[in-house]
């Protein structure tokens, strides 16, 4: 039997395969004795209970629905909670004539055309045995009205549900985000996650920012009940019951009333801000500005305040910090001086004679400094505090556009910072094979000119200059940003911290750190752009200002911000760091057709870092809001030719 | 003359396995009328089915045991093929695609291999000169593993699952050492806590809620509460045929296709269901005979694999309705409303019948 060589023993082969049928028989007969005692159970021993169950009718499946976790701010500011709001519900398998109780509802309680839309289409998509809600809100008087003649509706039920509310409203709406009610997409994805049957008796879900991105968190476990119902649709008996998990609440690293100082300091003006603790990736303020009501939102929105908000021309429900990009302008700067440094170029004592323009070798095209005359002899340190735009032109040629965008890439531009809510656009580092695959066309030395101060193709988010700055204070550690700071358990109260995760190191030199850092700090001292900045902080700041066009400028025109129609102003940009020995807050700030960074944008800043930092709040009405454009200060650092993709005159071989 | 043609016809047929099979297609009809509320439409849309699948079982009836052999190879490679095609394209249209278009027809590759994997693994052993070796083994479970894996991936676990099981039973039918089977069995208990340490508690609620559904009664779970309130509330005799309010009132899903047994149950009660068991004995019982009296080692292995499969299809169906299996895709065999599963399960009948019949006209001629 053992040998393999054996030839085949038919006789042996038959007696084995007969042998093993015989096994596979007493395989199928047991298999049958076990169906036959399953039978035996179900229909002779638990025939009375299943009996019960069919002819008392049904047995109902009722969710229970968990309540949803909060979300608070890192002080305990409730940003997002429930209350509970009265529903008139309607379970259809109980109900013969829908359009006669629908009618005779009516008349104790106003149902609006709508409410009839939104009810069929809820009706249409649930199984007949689930309350689905005909009136939501229900006032105190029309309560008790449905409640006293309760008995001629079965099958109609006054429940009380849980509803969301964002008691600040309008402050942080793009960081906090909503609820709104599930849609057909909604559904396909639960379905896709298999997540299904745990929103059963849930109408919302987050739609937006921290309640989208945390929905799994924030929802919690469905329970139910399964319930015994006579043919008058009372619930007779409990069966069974689980109950069901609460939501966890959230709280956010972010600080409402920096926040709301950082929102008030913007005023009507658009913008976006974005303040990051550069140790820990934590966001401390995440101002998108103008900003709406999340409150609007949650039981669907009415079509009057939805084309006011979709159509403004401001654009209130876009998420800036994430969504909206901008060319960093001279807030470039700082980190094209690090990869000059780290590169060997531009080392102290270099320095150059700046006449006010840059040519490149074989062309007389001139790429003005924003100062008609130019700065004189500059090195790298007071390069970055005036801004000189000839210095890093130069800078950038010598580097190339490779070297120059892998080293910046690092910090963060043209990728996604991961901070934990979704919707974040990667922006845009230019390189010749990008342009390559996006025009079909080459790279011209010209473009890698005006990389170098931060026009061209650049674009960046003001969630990834906010990140690259949180670098640049960390000192090349970069921390992966969130809003997220713990996530509780509110039965316990036991919160699981978010430990800072490190995305990122960059090998720096310290020497070129510190000649950056007192470029940065100079800045905001007399004779810096931005010196109304650090006036009597009590603090130093190391900053750097910027502007972004929004219009291109002919080789021979002179920008007027007066001539030019307020939306076509250039865009006032701002990063800092603050103290800048030992960085507590990292920043970035965009104020939309501000004109220039240091006035428009930096006292912004400076009132979050003073609320921060010292715990300063600003008195109502400051004359800080009433911007005097300092004349020494670059109004118009565009006015040299940064040729935009759109308006390039001059190509370079 | 007219009786004589109709012998010639009915030559291959095995008049037992053909009653049993003509009776059960009745009863489903029956069953069909009820849980389908009465529906004409969808009573003569499954006699289509079933005069299509009878008739093609006929003709493989026709067809000799050896050329089934021959043919072994190449059906299984072309099954092979087209799950591959379908597994590509599949990718191109997101998600689970088990059909391929081929503007005419629609062939669902997987129901091919219904019949194709147990007939190559057949063919395998019976090419061996000598009893079949450990390699041998090991060959025969990668040829089953290839079309089965492809096909989970589809993904029908159900359709996967049976393919793998027709496929063992050729296997243990070719004689697959004892020893192994049961080390096999053995050291798979064994790791059993280790797997289930291993996973996440997301992951372990999903095997608890796929072996235990009543945990998930908003899910899953509603299928077999349901079910099992239709089967207990049966009792004896059942309520009478078109009488069974579980059926009738519209609290069971899918029934007139993998939960129909539920209204059986509920209609007919204890004494439906003993005879309907009894019923699928008698087929098993007679399939079973054939696969003893088979002469080449390709027919027996073959025949072997094609009855258990059916008993398979029998119990994991009735097993998931009275809640003792989990939840998987498969319907009631004869039974259940559908076309392909009718026509790859007469296929295997009248192969049955080809191997039965062309031994008795071997032996006498």
């Amino acid at each position: 039997m053992k040998s393999s060589h054996e030839l085949k023993n038919y006789q042996n082969e038959q007696h084995s395969f007969k042998l093993r049928l015989t096994v596979l028989g007493f395989f199928v007969l047991f298999g049958f004795i076990l169906l036959t005692a399953r039978f035996y159970f179900l229909q002779i021993s638990r025939h009375d209970y299943y009996q019960t169950l069919a002819e008392n009718n049904r047995i109902s499946i009722v969710p229970i629905t968990p309540n949803r976790g909060l979300i608070s701010d890192r002080n305990g500011v409730v940003l997002a909670h429930n209350f509970f709001v009265y529903t008139l519900e309607i379970t259809p398998s109980m109900v013969k004539d829908f359009d006669a109780t629908i009618s005779e509802i009516s008349k104790l309680v106003e149902v609006s055309p709508l409410d009839l839309k939104r009810f069929k289409k809820l009706k249409a998509e649930s199984r007949t045995f689930e309350s689905i809600p005909l009136r939501t809100h229900l006032n105190e008087v029309e309560a008790a009205k449905f409640a006293v003649n309760r008995f001629r509706f079965p099958g109609v039920e006054l429940k009380s549900r849980l509803f969301r509310r964002y008691p600040l409203g309008k402050q942080g709406a793009h960081m906090v985000g909503y609820i709104g009610r599930i849609n057909d997409k909604d559904l396909a994805n639960l379905t896709k996650n298999n997540a299904l049957s745990n929103y059963k008796g849930t109408d919302h879900i987050g739609k937006s920012g921290i309640e989208q991105s945390y929905e799994s968190v924030l929802h919690g476990t469905t329970g139910f009940q399964q319930v015994e119902i006579d043919a008058d649709g009372k619930a007779v008996r409990i069966l069974s019951s689980q109950a069901p998990i609460s939501g966890s609440n959230i709280i956010l690293s972010a600080d409402s009333k920096l926040q709301e100082i950082a929102e008030t300091a913007f005023g009507d003006r658009r913008g976006a801000l974005v303040a990051i603790t550069p140790g820990t990736g934590e966001v401390l303020a995440f101002v998108s500005m103008p900003t709406f009501d999340s409150n609007l939102f949650v039981d669907g929105i009415d079509v009057e305040n939805w084309k006011l908000l979709n159509e403004s021309l401001d654009k209130p429900l876009i998420n800036r910090p994430l969504r909206g990009v901008y060319p960093p302008g001279s807030t470039f700067k700082p980190f094209a001086a690090l990869a000059g440094l780290e590169n060997d170029k531009r080392k102290p004592p270099f320095s150059i004679n700046d006449s006010g323009f840059y040519t490149l070798p074989s062309s007389s095209h001139r790429y003005r400094d924003w100062k008609p005359g130019g700065h004189g002899v500059v090195d790298m340190r007071r390069a970055i505090t005036i801004s000189c735009d000839t210095f890093f032109y130069g800078l950038a040629m010598e580097l190339g556009i490779n070297r120059l965008s892998s080293f910046v890439h690092h910090f963060g531009f043209g990728q996604k910072s991961g901070i934990d809510i979704a919707g974040e656009v990667s922006g845009l580092l230019p390189t010749p094979e990008w342009k390559m695959r996006r025009y079909k066309q080459p790279w011209y030395m010209g473009e890698t000119v005006i990389v170098g101060i931060g026009q061209g193709y650049t674009l960046t988010t003001p969630m990834q200059l906010a990140q690259a700055t949180a670098i640049l204070a960390n000192k090349g550690v970069a921390m992966r940003p969130h809003l997220v700071s713990a996530i509780a358990d509110p039965k316990t109260g036991i919160a699981k911290v978010t430990q800072p995760i490190i995305s990122d190191k960059i090998t720096l030199d310290e020497n070129n750190l510190e000649i950056v850092r007192l470029g940065m700090i100079d800045v905001t001292l007399p004779g810096g752009t931005a010196a109304s900045v650090g006036a009597n902080a009590g603090y130093n700041v190391a900053a750097k200002t910027g502007t972004a066009q929004v219009i291109g400028i002919k080789q021979n025109e002179k920008y007027n911000a007066d001539l030019i129609n307020e939306r076509h102003r250039d865009h006032a940009l701002f990063i800092a760091y603050a103290p800048a020995e030992d960085p507590k807050i990292a920043l970035a700030v965009i104020v939309e057709n501000g004109g220039h960074g240091g006035s428009a944008a930096g006292p912004i800043a400076r009132k979050v870092m003073d609320y921060y930092l010292l715990g300063k709040v600003p008195a109502k009405e400051t004359p800080e809001e009433i911007v005097v454009k300092n004349p020494a200060e670059p109004n118009n650092v565009n006015s040299a030719n940064q040729s935009t993709n759109t308006n390039e005159e001059v190509h370079y071989d | 003359m007219l009786t004589e043609i109709f012998q010639k016809l009915l030559k291959h047929i095995d008049a037992f396995l053909m009653a049993c099979l003509l009776f059960t297609l009745l009863v489903g009809l029956f069953v069909l009328y009820s849980a389908s509320g009465q529906s004409i439409d969808k009573i003569s849309a499954q006699i289509i089915n079933i005069t299509i699948a009878l008739f093609m079982m006929w003709a493989v009836t026709n067809v000799q045991p050896q050329l089934l052999e021959r043919i072994a190879p190449p059906l299984y490679l072309v099954g092979v093929l087209l799950l591959i095609i379908v597994e590509i394209f599949g990718h191109v249209s997101h998600g689970a695609q088990r059909w391929l278009d081929l503007g005419v027809i629609k062939i669902q590759p997987s129901e091919i291999m219904r019949i194709a994997a147990p007939m190559m693994l057949a063919w395998y052993f019976s090419k061996r000169e000598v009893s079949p070796t450990k390699t041998d083994f090991a060959i025969a479970t990668i040829l089953l593993l290839i079309p089965v894996v492809l096909i989970m991936k589809q993904p029908d676990l159900g359709t996967s699952l049976l393919i793998s099981g027709s496929g063992f039973f050729v296997i243990f039918l070719a004689g697959l050492s004892w020893r192994f089977i049961i080390g096999s069995v053995v050291v798979l208990g064994g790791c059993m806590p280790f797997f289930w340490s291993m996973l996440h508690d997301y992951q372990r609620r999903r095997i608890e809620i796929l072996f235990d559904p009543t945990q998930d009664p908003l899910g899953a779970g509603y299928h077999t509460i349901q079910a099992t309130i239709a089967l207990g509330s049966g009792g004896i005799a059942g309520k009478g045929w078109l009488n069974g309010s579980q059926a009738q009132l519209d609290f069971l899903p899918e029934r007139t296709t993998d939960f129909i047994f539920a209204v059986f149950a509920e209609e007919f009660g204890l004494a439906g269901n003993l005879i309907l068991l009894f019923l699928f004995s008698l087929i098993i019982v007679r399939g079973l005979m054939i696969a003893a009296q088979a002469k080449s080692t390709f027919s027996r292995l073959l025949a072997g694999s094609i009855t258990l499969t059916f008993f398979t299809y029998a119990f994991v169906n009735m097993g998931m309705v009275s809640g003792i299996l989990p939840v998987v895709g498969v319907p009631l065999p004869l039974i259940s409303y559908g076309g392909t599963s009718m026509v790859s399960l007469l296929i295997g009948f009248g192969i049955l019948m080809s191997i039965q019949t062309n031994k008795k006209l071997v032996a006498s001629g």
